[in-house]
């Protein structure tokens, strides 16, 4: 059986989703192909429980690109960015740090810890809008090829040169500080309180194999600090119905442009025919033809499993094979059947959980969690970045009870003399046990708990080694060089062959930059074929 | 002295804020948590509680009420059978708009008309021989809209019959074992019904509509959520969008229901002998097709919008607080062709968004115009196109 299209994308995930909306509202008949039996790849919620809906995976919308709102004109498919309207991060002591939307009343919990760290973070804050203002425009634009003699891409480099040049002196320090420093160093300048640090640096870790003293670290922070929730720097919002939600509204918008979805269809390979792509074959031998086909998963997955290796340079697949993914990171997601307490705010209800709560109370502590992975084991002492997401979106959970997500760190793709297999429910127990230091009492809340390790990110979604971004957020892995110096404009070297995901720039997170740029590669090549 | 509403005692230990508005001689939360945007979206994804207690509420009774109503309002009364509620306004001899309101139909012969401003001597003073009695009944009273997609399922809970009303329905039941009226109206463009109790009832009924809210992440709202989900909804708000015409100075500050977007209410004109006040002006506009203005939603060109401040070095601000500025709005050509009364960026609709009045040859829906507000203290044009409002209309509103 064949069938003909014009493009073909490669998994709906996010990215994959984004890329097919466009491709098809550029007039190009357009399927995608995804092997589970519903669409969002690492962006989905699932009703594990009835009445409990679980954000499995990818739990906030981070930084997704404002473009893709108005063009793929989302709000009429039921885009609902939910505002995060409280962040919470306290210390099994009974310290804390509880952020509203008042900033001045942040300034003045700030002032309680600290009064120089008051100060301070209102010019972090400005400082931090400075540097996102410079970089947000590259998640926006292709990546200009520095191996290329084409001219344009010569105007491009320069271009990108001199806008660097435009800037004043602090802003460009602070942002090669951020870019090639740690995290750690940056903070230092600015914060006395280590759990003002701890919370902030927090950011500087996420999904990466680094510690906040790492260098790399501040790249990180930086990067998801880029995110915008309506045109709110370094903010995030939740998604009505999770992330899983967010994704049944890019399904929507892609198929009301006319794009063709086709769900347990996992691709087995890319088919191709001197040098060009044909089209795809899933696993069980169905055939789809078309001149272009996308990939919208990781590059180890791009270049080694859906091509032969053989049909490209060997300077590609070398590069793809170095690439750093090592996934550290893990959730767990508990039903409970109540609202935690926090002793020192023992009245506030559910107040305090309507946003992320941070486990994480010092630099210290997250480098100490780091320092395990380095050595091939989990954090007994994880750092967590928890979302009570019920209070937020009610329908997340029956009334009165409530959905945890908790993003936990470190735990390594690889683990030493054991698997991940054996070590599941233990992590579940290292983390409760943790949430039990903060919130005594915690276990009696628990209904229901999942625990998904980098093994079974990696099993269920298909991310190399369970990185959440498709490739770690390293700087020999960015811009121009993400997936591989001479690779990052979207292309592959097999003619119709395109790369539309995370590891591509500018990166992961739920942004959906990459689908974007992408299309917009495809249909320019298209449009000069 | 300023007043408090009968449910003072319980909204005041909600808000937090410690901030009170005076509208109508009233204590009202302009919002009771420090984030507004986190009550409108308790609206908009699961149910708000707003203290509506102080407006001015007449109960117009008697076997002539309804030819009396018919003769003082301008949309048709006699089209609204009983059990159910009409949005309606009334006119001056020259077809100005006084008011806009929500009447209820609650028997055949009665009425209750609930309005911004005081009215009670303009309708007593008018009603000559007629078998009908005005009575302000503002004070006795206390109203609580209960609005959102949640709100059916919570309120069925307690009068079952709700679960059955259609938009503009009215129904009765008891809360709390008090009686109340329950009318599918409000003013947030979202499936929404308001709670109407005697006074003496009142923190009998807020309290047990409160506990049946509990966990259903229903939040009291106040009225900075209130301006924003009716700018969305496309829901004039007197002294903002239009003034009365009885206080104005000149025609500047006077509107006609066609130009304030309301010809809808008219549809059936031609049909209806009725004589009430402002009709044949209202011909005579219909006629000679002489409206000034047209309200119009715009939506603004998000890509004009941040070249605009992406050009000043500024992060393009998206602030969800409503302005009430009359800017300008501009043509193609740059002549001067409207302005806009009420400016926001919608959380739901992704955009910036105005009321506005237009020159009614623009508008059609799409027309391009620009609105001008400054940036860094200088005029700006920024392009928006014409929309329909309201601009944001989920089908759960009606449904």
């Amino acid at each position: 059986m064949t069938d003909r299209y014009d493009a073909i994308v490669v998994g709906g995930g996010h990215n994959g989703l984004v890329n097919g909306a466009y491709l098809a509202k550029g007039g190009l008949r357009t399927l995608i192909l995804e092997q589970r039996p519903f669409v969002g790849g690492a962006a989905i919620t699932e009703e594990l429980r009835p009445g409990f809906w679980f954000t499995t995976f990818s739990y906030a919308l981070s930084l997704l690109r404002p473009q893709i709102v108005q063009e793929l004109e989302l709000p009429k498919h039921g885009f609902l960015p939910l505002l995060m309207s409280s962040r919470f991060a306290p210390t099994p002591e009974g310290e804390y740090l509880w952020f509203t939307q008042d900033h001045d009343a942040n300034l003045r919990e700030i002032a309680r810890i600290s009064p120089h760290d008051a100060d301070a973070y209102e010019q972090y804050g400005h400082d931090m809008d400075r540097v996102a203002q410079v970089l947000k425009p590259l998640l926006d634009m292709v990546p200009p090829d520095p191996f290329s003699d084409d001219p344009e891409e010569l105007v491009a480099l320069a271009a990108l040169g001199a806008g660097f040049r435009k800037l004043d002196k602090r802003t460009l320090h602070n942002a090669i500080r951020l870019l090639t420093g740690s995290a750690a160093d940056f903070l230092d300048d600015y914060f006395e309180s280590d759990l003002l640090k701890g919370w902030l640096a927090s950011s500087g870790i996420i999904g990466s194999k680094v510690g906040p003293r790492s260098q790399g670290s501040g790249l990180v922070l930086i990067f998801h600090s880029l995110g915008e929730h309506d045109g709110s720097f370094g903010t995030w919002a939740f998604h009505k119905g999770g992330n899983g939600g967010f994704t049944q509204v890019l399904a929507r918008a892609a198929q009301a442009y006319g794009a063709e979805i086709r769900l347990d269809s996992e691709v087995a390979r890319v088919l191709t025919d001197d040098g060009r792509a044909t089209g795809v074959a899933l696993a069980d031998g169905t055939e789809f033809h078309a001149d272009v086909v996308v990939s919208a998963l990781d590059p180890r997955r791009t270049f080694l499993d859906l091509v032969e290796p053989r049909e490209l340079p060997d300077d590609l697949t070398e590069t793809v094979r170095r690439m750093k993914f090592q996934g550290v990171s893990s959730k767990v997601n508990f039903a409970l059947s109540g609202i935690p307490v926090y002793p020192q705010l023992a009245d506030a209800g559910t107040e305090p959980f309507r946003g992320f709560l941070n486990i994480g109370p010092s630099m210290d502590y997250l480098e100490r969690a780091f320092d395990e992975a380095k050595y091939g084991w989990y954090s007994a002492e994880p750092y967590i970045d928890g979302a009570i997401q019920s209070t937020i979106d009610p329908d997340m959970a029956p009334p009165g009870q409530h959905v945890m997500s908790c993003f936990v760190q470190y735990t390594p793709y690889r683990l030493r003399e054991s698997d991940w297999d054996a070590e599941r429910q233990n992590l579940g127990n290292v983390v409760q046990a943790t949430l039990e230091r903060y919130f005594p009492g915690f276990g009696d809340l628990v209904l229901q708990r999942e625990v998904v390790t980098p093994l079974d990110i990696e099993r269920v979604t298909g991310l190399s080694e369970g990185n959440i971004f498709a490739g770690e957020l390293l700087a020999p892995q960015m811009f121009f060089l993400r997936p591989a110096p001479g690779w990052a404009q979207y292309r592959t070297p097999i003619h119709g062959y395109y790369q539309c995901g995370s590891g591509t720039h500018p990166g992961g997170c739920v942004m959906g930059a990459p689908g974007r740029l992408a299309a917009g590669q495809i249909l320019k090549d298209r449009g000069t074929a | 002295m300023i007043r408090t509403t009968p449910f003072h005692e319980r909204t005041s230990a909600l808000n937090e804020t410690g901030l009170w508005s005076h509208w109508a001689g009233h204590l009202a939360a302009n919002r009771y948590q420090v984030s507004d945007k986190f009550e409108y979206f308790a609206v908009r994804n699961a149910a708000g509680i707003f203290d509506t207690s102080p407006l001015y509420k007449y109960r117009i009774a008697g076997r002539d009420a309804e030819r009396f109503l018919a003769g003082m309002l301008a949309r048709d009364i006699r089209a609204c059978p009983s059990s159910h509620a009409q949005y309606t306004t009334w006119l001056d001899d020259r077809g100005f708009v006084f008011e806009d309101a929500v009447i209820q139909r609650r028997g055949p012969d009665e009425y209750l008309l609930t309005t911004a401003e005081p009215n009670y001597a303009y309708f007593a003073d008018r009603i000559g021989h007629m078998a009908v009695t005005v009575e302000d009944v503002s004070l006795d009273i206390g109203a609580l809209a209960v609005q959102g997609p949640r709100s059916r399922e919570l309120l069925a809970r307690l009068v079952p019959a709700v679960a059955e009303v259609p938009f503009f329905g009215i129904t009765t039941g008891e809360i709390g074992g008090r009686p109340v009226t329950v009318t599918r109206t409000g003013y947030t463009g979202d499936l929404g019904y308001e709670v109407w109790c005697t006074t003496p009832d009142a923190l009998t009924v807020w309290d047990t509509l409160w506990e049946a809210c509990d966990g259903y992440g229903v939040q009291a709202y106040g009225l900075a959520a209130l301006y924003m989900l009716r700018i969305e909804a496309g829901l004039l708000l007197l002294g903002k969008d239009f003034d009365s015409s009885r206080f104005a100075f000149n025609d500047a500050h006077r509107s006609t229901p066609l130009e304030l977007g309301w010809a809808w209410m008219f549809k059936g004109l031609a049909d209806d002998d009725r004589a009430f006040i402002g009709r044949k002006a209202l011909e005579r506009e219909i006629a000679d097709r002489s409206s000034r203005w047209r309200m119009s939603g715009l939506v603004v060109d998000w890509e004009d919008y941040d070249r605009v401040y992406g050009a000043a070095g500024l992060i393009p601000p998206k602030a969800h607080a409503p302005v009430h500025e009359d800017w300008m709005v501009y043509d193609e050509g740059s002549q001067r062709v409207g302005y806009a009364t009420s400016f926001m960026y919608s959380p739901v609709l992704q955009r910036h968004i105005a009321m506005a009045r237009v020159r009614p040859d623009l508008a059609k829906v799409g027309t391009r115009v620009f609105l001008e507000f400054t940036v860094d203290h200088h005029y700006q044009k920024v392009a928006a196109h014409v929309a329909r409002l309201p601009l944001y209309n989920p089908e759960r509103k009606a449904a």
